[in-house]
């Protein structure tokens, strides 16, 4: 049966309805590193990604902005309430 | 820049339909898309059991070096006020090559303190609490 959800900022849960085989699997793949690249002072990764600005579609690359200051804000999703 | 796992599409929408009525002339900055957060991974942010990126925001100075950032989850909004006085606090710093620090609460035209040591331990005659006023 369907079940009710209420509506929030964070996005609906969704998963893989698992078997036994699957469930095996899925702990091999939980040994992938959790290493956080991130350090206060430290460089922020590079990355490229499609955006929309001001009309038109690009792509963006943070490394083109050196020389500005830059905030990058991540976000649950479009259209979320806060 | 922004960035979350939506679509280049669902954020050209979201623009034109909804935070062009909020800002006029409609979002200032580009809207990034990183389907599948793998950028959000880069950055500790993204959430694989919901499948999307928490509220991180992170200032990135000139030399492409992470100077602070903040995450929150996802029900609470940021403060852009405190964003933009942390960068003219670093921004300060910066152009007087590390030799002004921003105490706590610091504002544009508020005192700043020079670190040397004769400092050390008279903080409290160049800086007070009610300077934060």
């Amino acid at each position: 049966m369907p079940t009710d959800f209420k509506p929030g900022c964070a996005r609906p849960k969704s998963s893989l309805l698992k078997t036994n085989v699957e469930d095996v699997f899925d702990q091999v793949s939980l040994k992938k590193e959790e290493k956080s690249m991130i350090k206060v002072g430290g460089p922020a990764p590079d990355f490229e990604l499609a955006g929309y600005f001001q009309g038109v579609f690009k792509n963006f690359k943070l490394s083109e902005f050196k020389g500005k200051w830059v905030v990058l804000c991540f976000y649950p999703g479009d259209f979320t309430f806060v | 820049m922004s960035v979350s796992v939506d679509s280049i599409y669902v954020h050209k929408m979201w623009n034109d339909y909804e935070l062009s009525k909020m800002v006029e002339g409609g979002v200032q900055f580009p809207m990034l898309s990183d389907s599948g957060g793998g950028v959000g991974s880069l950055y500790g942010v993204y959430d694989p059991d919901s499948g999307v990126e928490m509220r991180g925001r992170f200032i990135i100075d000139p030399d492409g070096n992470i100077q602070g950032y903040e995450v929150l989850t996802p029900p609470v909004g940021r403060n852009v006020s405190e964003t933009i006085r942390q960068i003219q606090a670093f921004q300060l710093v910066r152009n007087s090559g590390g030799t002004e620090a921003a105490p706590s609460g610091w504002r544009t035209g508020k005192k700043t303190l020079k670190p040397n040591p004769e400092l050390v331990g008279n903080v409290w005659r160049e800086w007070s609490v009610k300077d934060d006023d």
